[in-house]
């Protein structure tokens, strides 16, 4: 029973972090047609932004993570306008752009501050016994804002006018085009919300994760394998994948000690599993049916 | 004007002749491989830059009949990301640069490849980084081939082995006698690395049969883990005394850092690289306090070397060395081998490395046969530091074997540890 709480709370805490990202992905996919590769590099983008503002500059916490979400965004928007939309129709062309994108953020900032190990101080100090569950503060606050994160798109998307038009978008870019809609500046808008998504995940996480150049290549792994669990572009997939795949990691650490370095192989078993049965995906389209 | 041409000519001509000191001979390239955008690779740089400023301050290297500059190479392997970039840069630190000598190396699995493809060239490679035995169980097995490779730095992973048992000794005598516990019981938490699996595997048989104490788990992760919480939390489920911990990658910080955040009822001990670099401190924001960690160098007087060494280093590079700064003292070691060979040949020297019986920086500098740095009281001991209020402290040998460097501190218990078991 202990046990089974502690994969619970653990779970819950990996798959609303990881929901945050592979939300962002998944907009910008569906809406888009864009993978971006560079999700999280933006997202260690933030953090380092963050890391500069706070430690380097000694700017406030809160203000740190503010200026870092705009300009993470600004950056995201300059790298669409540079190296995505002038070959946004060719899917592969994006693909390979993005790797680059992120391989000359990290280089940037390897470059910049070494491969030193970076932290920064939480927002809250502290823990709280959870049904018996030591959760510091810091992860609550973490889940928390995960939660009214994802709430918040979720009413964007399903409430506003504008979420109706990438939404619709999402589901045919041709006809939502047909209809009057400037599918550009619908991408344009999707691209700055999924950016910011990448960067105010990296402004949630930042003070319980370590700062360095290669912080994106885990987080981008999980995110593929959520985004492919759950139907490549499906936003309520990527939520429900991303929880999956938290459980998983968590189930490996306490059921498996000797291997809980096999929490990321376990977690990408899962979604081959998942496609060998269903490769669509849990909430996606057939790929026969798209095409 | 044709005379004062001519005497021109002659003075500039006597100059050349007079003034071809031993230094105008072509220097000795030092080969310094290690990952250099990190820590571990600055440490290597920057020890040997040290090292190489002295001795060419003091004239160079006398081979035979000539003094010889060193020149250093700088050979960024990137190990730590890609093991064919550190194959490349060693082939090209021979095949391009034509370096003499090679010192360096951390990553195990990388120090592998590099040190073959320095043994083909036959160049004397001093291993500052890597700690598996396999590195000179080599040297034995195969000894014509291996001869040019010699670790000194750190003390390979069966010692670093004894002296985390004698840390964990330390610490749980602490624990019976502050918090009157009786059979203690340890999780053991290593990441998942070659270099690690021999102190797992001697801890899993050692702590029961031998220390009387009860393993109630070994937890392997990724060594670039980004969250231990689950296995922290684990842990406090096993109601462990003591997580012993075994370290050499980011997984260190972040599992110190989150053990601090979460006050878990355990005592730290072990191996933690991380937690030898000066900015583990700041990199933890200061919660990783009473981390213990088998280390290479304090400010403590090991020899006579090491204060003045560890002060130059500090006030040079603003951080105290690790231990992969024992590039330091691997170039001493060459200018001392070469110097009583009188020759850069590589058997030569290589007879003369063994040989070696010398005070450094790090304790007393012996070869054993096979190559590898010998460890004991009476030779290099290692030592174990403990993050105390801001600073790293030596905390071990305090008396061990009648070992005791000036300047160590007595080793301090979490204060959650003695509040939980003191309820």
């Amino acid at each position: 029973m202990a046990m089974l709480l502690d994969i619970i709370i653990d779970g819950l805490i990996k798959g609303s972090v990881y929901a945050l990202l592979a939300i962002g992905f998944s907009l910008v996919l569906g809406v888009a047609r864009i993978i971006n590769i560079a999700h999280t590099a933006l997202f260690m983008t933030a953090a380092y932004l963050i890391y500069i503002g706070s430690k380097l500059m000694g700017l406030p916490l809160l203000l740190a993570m503010t200026a870092a979400v705009v300009l993470t965004v600004l950056l995201g928007l300059v790298v669409y306008r540079l190296f995505i939309q002038p070959i946004q129709e060719h899917e592969a062309a994006v693909l390979i752009a993005t790797i680059a994108v992120a391989m000359m953020l990290q280089e940037v900032f390897l470059m910049s501050f070494g491969g030193h190990y970076l932290g920064v101080p939480p927002l809250v100090e502290g823990f709280l016994h959870i049904l018996g569950v030591k959760v510091t503060m810091q992860h609550l606050l973490a889940l928390g804002l995960s939660l009214v994160m994802l709430f918040g798109v979720r009413q964007f998307l399903m409430k506003t006018r504008l979420g109706l038009a990438l939404r619709s978008t999402a589901q045919d870019r041709e006809v939502a085009n047909l209809m009057g809609m400037d599918v550009n500046r619908v991408a344009l808008l999707t691209v700055a919300i999924s950016v910011g998504l990448a960067a105010m995940t990296g402004a949630i996480v930042v003070p319980l994760i370590t700062v360095e150049p290669t912080m994106w290549m885990h987080p981008l792994i999980m995110m593929l394998a959520i985004v492919v669990l759950g139907g490549l572009g499906s936003i309520e997939g990527s939520f429900v994948g991303a929880y999956i795949l938290g459980f998983a990691e968590s189930l490996v650490v306490f059921m498996l000690p000797m291997g809980s370095f096999l929490k990321d192989s376990v977690a990408l078993s899962v979604m081959i599993l998942v496609l060998l049965i269903r490769p669509e995906g849990l909430f996606g389209v057939s790929f026969e049916e798209e095409r | 004007m044709k005379r004062l041409a001519l005497v021109g000519t002659i003075v500039l001509g006597l100059l050349c002749f007079v003034g071809q000191p031993a230094l105008a001979a072509p220097p000795i390239k030092i080969g310094v491989l290690g990952p250099m955008a990190f820590t571990q690779g600055e440490g290597h740089w920057n020890g040997a830059t040290l090292a190489a400023e002295e001795i060419n301050t003091a004239g160079g290297i006398q081979v035979g009949g000539e003094k010889r500059a060193i020149e250093l190479v700088k050979v960024d392997t990137n190990e730590f990301l890609s093991i064919p970039d550190a194959t490349n840069a060693t082939e090209m630190a021979i095949s391009r640069h034509k370096v003499d000598f090679m010192v360096g190396g951390f990553r195990t699995e990388a120090v592998q490849v590099m040190q073959d493809i320095a043994m083909d060239a036959k160049k004397i490679f001093i291993g500052c980084g890597a700690a598996h035995p396999e590195l000179c169980t080599r040297v034995t097995k195969d000894y014509n081939r291996y001869k040019y490779w010699f670790r000194l730095t750190p003390i390979n992973s069966t010692y670093l082995g004894k002296v985390d048992f004698l840390l964990l000794a330390m610490v749980a005598a602490e624990m019976k006698k502050a918090l009157g516990l009786e059979k203690l019981k340890v999780a053991i938490v290593a990441e998942k690395a070659a270099w690690a699996d021999p102190i797992v595997k001697a801890a899993e048989e050692t702590l029961p049969a031998k220390m009387g104490m009860e393993v109630v788990g070994t937890w392997r992760p990724s060594p670039v883990a980004k969250d231990c919480t689950a296995e922290l939390t684990a842990i406090q489920r096993t109601g462990a005394h003591i997580i012993f911990t075994t370290f050499s990658s980011s997984v260190g910080l972040t599992f110190a850092k989150q053990w601090g955040e979460l006050k878990v009822p355990a005592a730290n001990v072990g191996i933690n690289v991380e937690s030898q670099k000066s900015g583990f401190w700041s990199a933890t924001g200061g919660k990783a306090e009473y981390t213990v960690t088998v280390n290479t160098l304090a400010r403590v007087k090991i020899t006579d070397k090491t204060i003045p060494f560890y002060d130059k280093y500090l006030e040079r590079f603003k951080e105290a060395p690790n231990y992969t700064a024992g590039t330091y003292d691997a170039l001493f070691l060459i200018k001392e081998a070469v110097e009583k060979a009188g020759s850069t040949n590589s058997d030569k020297v290589v007879t003369e490395l063994e040989k070696i019986d010398s005070l450094d920086t790090a304790g007393r500098v012996v070869f054993d046969k096979s190559h590898d740095i010998t460890w004991g009281p009476k030779h290099i001991t290692s030592i174990g530091t403990q993050w105390q209020d801001g600073k790293m402290l030596c905390v071990w040998p305090n008396g061990w074997e009648g070992v005791t460097f000036e300047g160590t501190v007595p080793h301090k218990l979490p204060p959650w540890v003695i509040e939980h078991y003191k309820k």
